[in-house]
Formats: C-alpha cells, sequence, structure tokens
C-alpha cells in the first residue's frame, strides 16, 4: 500500500570565506593534514573566538532569500558535548535565536510549484574530521572551525523528487550567491534526513525516523527511497511498532540505513548562552545593505533569459543550472555576442567539453566568453562559414589559439575576391558540361555537386552560397 | 624589591641598581618566598633584565599567575591535567606587558583553573600565608598574592572571578585590582566562568595597581568583549579626592545582624566602621543602605550556578586529546574520561556535576536561568545606586585569614553573604578594589571599594585618597622584627 512520506531536511553547507568561522586560519581545502590550524581552531587554554563577520552577513543574506523572520541581535550559543573531532568539547552554533525563522520558499518540482517552509536557518562551525585505520585513528584540524550554515525545513515534504529539487534549488542560491560552492566532492554538504510516513487520509505524523550524516545528493535521494520503502513494508505486514524514533545513517556499500542510537540515548546537549560573544544588534542599515547586495539568483536570470534573449525555456534552463555556465554566458553578453549564438555554441560546443569528465568545469575549457563572442563575429562577417565555425571550435581546443589565428593557420578565410570566385565558377562550368545537361534534364542535386567544386578548388575557403548565387546565374 | 615601581623606576633611570639586579634579587626572594609559602609553580631562574626606557614598567620584575599562557614557558593552571602544558602563544596582557620591557620571574600557584577560594587545591601543593604559614592565603590568585606581599617583586598577575584577586590580597595585606570586565583582554588566560572572569594585578599601593593596568589594559582583537580604554589613563589621573559619595550595606557590614560573631568578625566590622569614619573625615559622605534580604542571599548560589555551569563548559577542552597527558583506554570516550578522572582534584569535579546538572535541559530554567535573571536583578540594584553614589564600600570577608585546619575556622550560614559579597563585582563587571585597612588578630585586613562601570579612574582615586590617610601602603609581609 502507497503512504503519505513526511520529509524534513537539515542541510549543513559549509561556506565560503577568506577565514574561519571563529578563528583567523584559513578557510580551505587542503589535502595536507592540519594546514589551516591556530591555537584557537584546537582549543588551546585561553583561546577566544572572534566572529567572522563576512559569514555573518552572508548568513543574513541567506536568511533574506529563504524570506525568514531575522533577529533583533546576532547570538552564538554552546552545543556541549565530548567527542574527539569536537576540540572546544563545545560546538558554537545558533541554538535560541538563529539568524533566519518561520522562512519560505517556492520551488519548482517537475514543472509544478511547491512552497517549502523554512523551520529556521543558522550559523554554527564545523568540526575536525576523523580518518579511521584498523587500530588508530587520525584527527585533521582542517575543517574545524570551517563555517556552516544549516537550514532547517519544517517538515513539508513528500516525496524524494520534492526534496531533491529543494535542495537543488537551495544548491543554485548558495552558489550563485557564492556563499558556498556545495561541492560534494569537497565534503562541502551534509544533511540529515527525517522520514516518516502515515496514511494518505490521516492526521497525526508517523513515527520520525532521522537519518544523519547523509553527504550527497544521490545518497538523500536514495535514503528517502529506502527508508519510505522500509517503513511501508513494516507497516504493511501490521509491525508499523518496529518503526521507532531513532537515529540511523545511511550505509553506502549495502545501500541501506543502519541503526545508529535510540531515542533514549539522545544527547542532552546543555544550550546556553556563548559569553565570549557579545550579541551583535543587526540594524535596519544593515539588513538594508545586505537586501541591496543580494545578486540576481538563477531564477530571475531564467526569466531574463527567456524574456528579454528570447531563449527557449529549455536552453535557458540549461544555461542557469550553473553559475558558472551562467555567468559565461553573461559574460559573453556583456562582450556584445549576439545571445541565441551564444546560447548555442555554449549548450552544443561549450557543455559537451565540460561533459566528457566529472572533474571538468567551464571554467576548465580553454574556450573562453572572448572567444565565442571573435568567433560569433568572424560568422556574422562572413570570414568563415558555419561549418567552418564548427571545425575552428574544434581546432581553438586542440591548438589553444584563438578563432583568429586558428582561421590564419589554418588558411581558412572566406575568398572575398569575387573575380576569383567567378573563375573558378567558369572552371568548373567548363569541366562539368555533362553535369550541367544533367542538370537540367532534373537532376538538382547536380548543382550542389558543381558548389562542391567550387569550394573543393578554393580549399573550403569560397563562400557556398555565394557560389551557387553565381553557378545558378551561369548555367541558367 | 620592597619598594613601588615609580621608586624602582627612578633608582633604574639614576643607574643606582640595574635590571639585571632587580631581577636576581627578585629571583632570590622568590625561592625564599617559595620555601616559606609554596607560592610558584615555576620560578624562571633564566630571567634576564631588560632594556631601561622612560616605560616605569621597564626592567621591573613581576610574577605571573599561572592561569596565563606564557609562550615558551610551563602553564598549568596548577592543574594535573595541564601538568606539563607549554604554550606557543602569549596571553595579550602578557604580550603587551612584554612589550612595556617588565620581566617575569615566576608563574605563580592558584587554586586549580582558578576555581576555588583557599589556594590550597592547586597541584603543587598547599600556599601559606607569608604573615602566618598557619593561614591561607585565600585565592584563587594565592601565590600571586602571598609573594607581592613577601616582597619578591612589585606586583603580580591575577585573575578574578568572584573575588580571585580581591580576598587574597585582604588575606595578605595588600592591593589588589580587578578592573571593570573587558578592560584588560582575556585573550590566554585560561577561561573559568566567561561572563565573571576579570584580569588584574596584585601590588602593594594602588599607584602601583594603576601603572600595571595601564600597561595591560586596550580593545584586543583577540577578545570581542574587550573594550577600547584609551582615553583612560589611570595613573596619570590618580589623585586625592573629596566630596564622593559612598554607600555600604547595612544588612552584612552591621554588627547586630549576625546572631553569634565571632571575636575575629567584631573586630573586623570595628575595623570597618573606623575607616568609613576615615572616609567622612577625608571629605567623603558614606551612607548606609538597606538591601533586600532575600537578594543578597541568593547572592552565593547565583555563583555556584553560573561560575559552576561556564566553567564545566570552558573547561571540556581538557582532554588530553589535542594537548595535556593522554589518558588511557580502548576508545576516545574512555581515553577522555581516564584523562580528566585521573587529572581533576575532587572539589573540581563536584563543580563540573553541579554545572551539567543546572544546565540540563530539564534543570536550566530553574537553575541556571533563574540564576541569571536574579543576576541581572543584583545588577539592576547596584546599578541604581550607582546612580545616587560614586562606590561601595565594604569589609572583605568575615575578618583576616582563615586558618589552614579548617576545624578552626568559625562557619556559620549568617557570614556566607558578607564572604561573598565581592562576587557582585564580577556580576556586573565592576571596576573594584581591595586595599589593606588595618589587623585583627595580627594579621592584616581589607577594604573594598567597587564602583560603575567604565568608572575605574573614580573608584582608584577613592582607593589612592584612603590609601593616603593610612599607614598600610607598600606594607610587607616579611616585616623586619
Amino acid at each position: 500500500m502507497a503512504y503519505k512520506a513526511v520529509i524534513g531536511l537539515e542541510f549543513h553547507c559549509e561556506m565560503k570565506s577568506h577565514t574561519k568561522v571563529f578563528s583567523p586560519s584559513i578557510n580551505g581545502y587542503s589535502k595536507l593534514a592540519n594546514e589551516y590550524v591556530s591555537p584557537i581552531d584546537m582549543a588551546f587554554p585561553g583561546t577566544l573566538p572572534v566572529v567572522n563577520k563576512t559569514c555573518v552577513r552572508k548568513a543574513i543574506e541567506m536568511a533574506m532569500i529563504l524570506n525568514c523572520k531575522i533577529p533583533e541581535y546576532m547570538e552564538f550559543d554552546r552545543k556541549n558535548y565530548f567527542y574527539p573531532d569536537l576540540p572546544k568539547g563545545y560546538q558554537i552554533t545558533q541554538f535560541y535565536n538563529p539568524v533566519g525563522v518561520n522562512g519560505k520558499i517556492t520551488i519548482d518540482v517537475n514543472g509544478k510549484e511547491k512552497e517549502v517552509l523554512i523551520h529556521d536557518i543558522h550559523l554554527e562551525e564545523d568540526a575536525a574530521s576523523l580518518d579511521h585505520y584498523y587500530n588508530t585513528s587520525t584527527i585533521d584540524y582542517n575543517r574545524a572551525g570551517v563555517p556552516l550554515l544549516e537550514l532547517v525545513t519544517e517538515p513539508c515534504l513528500h516525496s524524494a523528487d520534492e526534496a531533491l529539487a529543494f535542495l537543488e534549488h537551495v544548491r543554485s542560491i548558495y552558489q550563485y550567491t557564492d556563499i558556498s560552492e556545495c561541492d560534494t566532492k569537497k565534503g562541502q554538504i551534509r544533511a540529515d534526513v527525517n522520514v516518516s510516513i502515515m496514511e494518505e487520509d490521516a492526521t497525526e505524523f508517523g513515527t520520525k525516523v532521522e537519518v544523519k550524516n547523509v553527504n550527497s545528493f544521490d545518497a538523500i535521494r536514495q535514503t528517502i527511497e529506502y527508508e519510505i520503502k522500509r517503513q511501508s513494508k513494516l507497516k504493511d505486514e501490521g509491525r508499523y511498532d518496529e518503526v521507532v524514533q531513532e537515529t540511523r545513517r545511511w550505509d553506502d556499500e549495502s545501500c541501506t540505513t543502519i541503526h545508529m542510537r535510540s531515542k533514549a540515548d539522545a544527547i542532552d546537549y546543555k544550550y546556553f548562552r556563548e559569553p565570549n560573544l557579545p550579541r551583535f544588534k543587526i540594524t535596519e542599515e544593515l539588513k538594508e545593505d545586505i537586501r541591496k547586495s543580494i545578486p540576481e539568483l538563477a531564477y530571475e536570470r531564467r526569466e531574463k533569459y527567456i524574456n528579454k534573449y528570447g531563449l527557449s525555456e529549455y536552453d535557458a534552463g540549461v544555461l542557469v543550472k550553473s553559475k558558472k555556465v551562467s555567468d559565461y554566458f553573461e559574460e559573453c553578453l556583456h562582450l556584445g555576442t549576439d545571445a541565441k549564438s551564444a546560447c548555442n555554441w555554449i549548450t552544443t560546443r561549450v557543455l559537451a567539453e565540460v561533459n566528457k569528465s566529472e572533474d571538468t568545469t567551464i571554467d576548465d575549457v580553454f574556450v573562453r566568453p572572448n572567444m565565442i563572442y571573435e568567433l560569433v563575429k568572424l560568422i556574422e562577417d562572413k570570414k568563415i562559414t558555419n561549418n567552418q565555425g564548427k571545425e575552428v571550435f574544434i581546432h581553438m581546443l586542440e591548438d589553444h589559439l584563438t578563432p583568429k589565428e586558428i582561421v590564419k593557420k589554418y588558411d581558412m578565410e572566406i575568398i572575398e575576391d569575387e573575380g576569383l570566385i567567378d573563375s573558378l565558377v567558369s572552371e568548373v562550368i567548363n569541366e562539368n558540361s555533362q553535369a550541367i545537361e544533367d542538370y537540367h534534364n532534373g537532376r538538382t542535386n547536380m548543382l550542389d555537386y558543381m558548389v562542391g567544386q567550387v569550394m573543393k578548388k578554393s580549399k573550403g575557403k569560397a563562400n557556398p552560397v555565394e557560389a551557387k548565387q553565381k553557378l545558378l546565374e551561369k548555367i541558367k | 624589591m620592597n619598594k613601588g615601581i615609580v621608586e624602582l623606576h627612578n633608582e633604574l633611570k639614576s643607574k643606582k641598581t640595574t635590571s639585571e639586579e632587580l631581577v636576581k634579587e627578585s629571583l632570590k626572594l622568590a625561592h625564599d618566598c617559595q620555601k616559606l609559602t609554596n607560592s610558584f609553580v615555576t620560578i624562571l631562574d633564566d630571567a634576564v633584565g631588560s632594556e631601561v626606557t622612560d616605560d616605569l614598567l621597564s626592567g621591573i620584575p613581576y610574577g605571573i599567575k599561572d592561569i596565563f599562557s606564557t609562550k615558551g614557558i610551563l602553564s598549568t593552571g596548577s592543574s594535573n591535567t595541564l601538568k606539563d602544558y607549554v604554550p606557543f602563544f602569549d596571553a595579550t596582557c602578557v604580550k603587551n606587558l612584554k612589550s612595556h620591557g617588565a620581566v617575569a620571574v615566576g608563574k605563580t600557584v592558584l587554586d586549580e583553573l582558578g576555581m576555588g577560594g583557599t589556594g590550597t587545591t592547586g597541584h603543587t601543593g598547599v600556599v601559606k600565608n607569608p604573615w602566618d604559614t598557619s593561614r591561607m592565603c585565600a585565592g584563587s590568585s594565592a601565590g600571586s598574592a602571598a609573594s607581592v606581599a613577601y616582597g619578591v617583586y612589585p606586583y603580580a598577575l591575577g585573575s578574578d572571578t568572584g573575588d580571585s584577586i580581591r580576598k587574597p590580597a585582604a588575606y595578605c595585606g595588600i592591593v589588589g585590582y580587578k578592573p571593570t570586565y573587558g578592560m584588560i583582554s582575556r585573550y590566554g588566560m585560561f577561561q573559568f566562568a566567561s561572563s565573571l572572569d576579570t584580569v588584574g594585578v596584585l601590588s602593594r599601593s594602588v599607584e602601583d595597581a594603576a601603572i600595571v593596568v595601564d600597561g595591560m589594559k586596550g580593545i584586543d582583537e583577540n577578545d570581542m568583549t574587550s573594550w577600547d580604554s584609551s582615553n583612560i589613563h589611570l595613573y596619570d589621573s590618580l589623585k586625592t579626592v573629596k566630596d564622593k559619595k559612598l554607600f555600604y550595606i547595612k544588612e552584612v557590614c552591621d554588627i547586630e545582624n549576625y546572631e553569634n560573631p565571632s571575636e575575629e568578625l567584631i573586630h573586623h566590622l570595628e575595623n570597618f566602621k573606623e575607616t568609613v569614619k576615615k572616609c567622612e573625615s577625608l571629605g567623603f559622605s558614606v551612607e548606609g543602605i538597606s538591601i533586600d534580604k532575600t537578594l543578597l542571599n541568593a547572592l552565593p548560589s547565583v555563583y555556584v550556578v553560573i561560575s559552576c555551569a561556564e566553567a564545566t563548559s570552558n573547561m571540556s577542552n581538557l582532554t588530553g586529546i589535542s594537548f595535556g597527558p593522554r589518558g588511557n583506554g580502548d576508545s576516545p570516550k574512555e581515553i577522555m574520561k581516564n584523562h580528566r578522572t585521573v587529572g581533576f582534584s575532587p572539589l573540581i569535579k563536584r563543580r563540573f556535576v553541579i554545572g551539567s546538572y543546572v544546565l540540563q535541559s530539564e534543570n536550566q530554567e530553574k537553575y541556571f536561568n533563574n540564576a541569571k535573571r536574579v543576576r541581572r536583578l543584583i545588577v539592576d540594584k547596584m546599578n541604581e545606586l550607582f546612580e545616587k553614589f560614586d562606590a561601595m564600600i565594604a569589609p572583605v570577608g568575615i575578618g583576616p585569614a582563615k586558618y589552614l585546619d579548617n576545624s578552626k575556622n568559625m562557619l556559620s550560614e549568617d557570614t556566607a553573604v558578607l564572604d561573598e559579597l565581592l562576587q557582585i563585582g564580577n556580576y556586573g563587571g565592576y571596576p573594584s578594589i581591595t586595599i589593606p585597612n588595618g589587623f585583627v588578630s595580627n594579621l592584616p585586613v581589607g577594604v573594598n571599594i567597587t564602583g560603575k562601570v567604565k568608572d575605574d579612574q573614580n573608584v582608584l582615586n577613592i582607593a589612592y585618597t584612603l590609601e593616603s590617610s593610612m599607614e598600610y601602603k607598600n606594607q610587607l609581609a616579611r616585616r623586619e622584627k
């Protein structure tokens, strides 16, 4: 039997910033352990936290985008527990007065609008990372103190599709605002997924199961689908009492969720106000200043591409999916490239390059927006043909040269000397009397054959349209 | 070494002595003092003199409570959990004094991690009072108080969370000054209770206290609770004043409010009233005011709840994982547990239990939040009084230094509030200074002046005026017989 699923997400995302959220160490990704560490990150006695103002601004910005209520003061709390990856023995977070509460945002789920309710969003610090070996574990403090934004939804999502659409939407906002790269490969996102099921017409929620630390979009989808299946099966079999309020984890190898701890073992975090960080007034001026700095977001760009530049919904969607791609497109426009041409080159040729490997982003493609502009201009000015354009593009990737340099290197420029084309056309006519006769007898494809001959003689540099026209005039 | 900073500075400038000689003398005295009182965790025998400049602090030795992080120098917090810990950075206040050319010669004993008021719980043993070694120094800045009273150097650093500077100062017959909260950066001071912790100084004169705090204070980018005091020059503005309005709290200062007062309490409060009279003769007005007894009675428990709660969290970094001796065990949890079980004394553990208890979600509202509310009520009451008065004057403690043998101490419930009264200074972050004001049982006793936030100058000037009218300035425990 199919039940109604109720899903709530706690989505943690590492923020982009120069320094960590409470220390002056670099917030960066390094393969070398313990490279970005200060005495504060390791909680040496006497060290104190100093809040990173940029992170505070960005947290307020995100709260605004999610239409949250912003509190009068920025305040932090301590979440106390012992774990080897937590140097202070507490995490500085926002428990009592988060930077944003009661927000909502409209997302698109397979073409349908859906309003997602935000319980709260808060700024906190990450813990160190542990690596476990056969009989030993190591601690890497690079991640200790990295700024995190945790976004908590209300239990208002009802399928893996909705959850994923929401997460994609949020990721796009993070990327467009430059708040986070949301790069799963760098471990920048983690989600706690709460799933319960209930009868379609029931009024009370079922038993909530929490799955902690799911760290990719794929795994989040699988977790939700697995939990709905698991819980539904138990309910179908009359064993719903076996669904208990517990914390589980997603296991990548078995593709199942595994019990971690029951509710009875829940830790009392003894939250209380962090006394080392005086509360900070969020003034109207500050809010106004931040509001003004919110950049154009994906859905706004998408509207613009469709309405202002006449792109198809599909193309607009492809362009805004990644901020980097959209920025690339915007840069082409900024240089004066025709929007539709730029869009065609990007969505076909450039993205084909990007999609060749998982590790490639548009930044890695040799062809830059200024080269797209140059290429489109060469075609518009009829210096090269469309087909030649495609060749030029391939050569650019291989030779790492600009379009003009390619055209020069391969001697591709269209012959503009009309006399020369005239003489080539005459030559072809003289050499192909049979073909002309066939043409007049109805074999119209003979014309294309002769255009091909002209092109051959010109080494591809004649304008085929022009050649065709001249041929037609002469054999009439 | 029995001289004040200005006098020493003049001798250095006039080449009557050198920094090298002062440091040598100070180190010798430190060893003598150590034999008598056990004041030091570390005596820095390889300390060398520094260049003498126009800076009053240059070239002059001083002591540092072992709760401050000192670069390359053992910093234990008088706890076994940190018994081998050598930090690689200086506390901001130590760094500031270094930049003034001051020379540290020793790290002094405290009650373990600042928690305790007896000077008896440090991992290196009991600190004895240099006036009478059967008596305690109080704490937690016990070693700093004893060594300054002994005359090892003109001043030593202290920290004050409840009365940790101001009570040992009284017990040792010296000056103890806790400035306004945040005037001196706490960066590098091992945290006890962050909302109460204050860096300060123990010295033998108000003048020296002013000079040293001038040298330590200032806004610090590493401590968000520090504030800019660059317009305050405590020493330059130090002067005798009159026409100041003082108040004392009748409920704790009038002897008739005690049922069976000890002889020492009787003499202590008589002596206090003498000081009050002295104040009046100096042109101050002193008024006895009343504060709701219920509010006063709540003082000690508010302190226990707030300080233990913050302490249990602050000291959760002591796990032996990234520093400190690694505990034994098969899992990280056991390793941390072993480190803490072996490392902390029973007193500390008891405070952690209390701290955890009052923070538990089911208890937090009843204990922790209520304690914060009562703290607010006390501070509101004090602020209201400070609208009318320049400062509060109060006797420090319930008499002279208590006996180390606790069975000899007269303890009763109705003296608890007076004994813990100075905690008010930490609740409101008020500037507060203790100066010696006489003797009871041949031992020194102290009087305290507490004023409003950031009004340190006024508080110091009142204390300076009072000090000038008495004969205890620069007194040493090591009195020549």
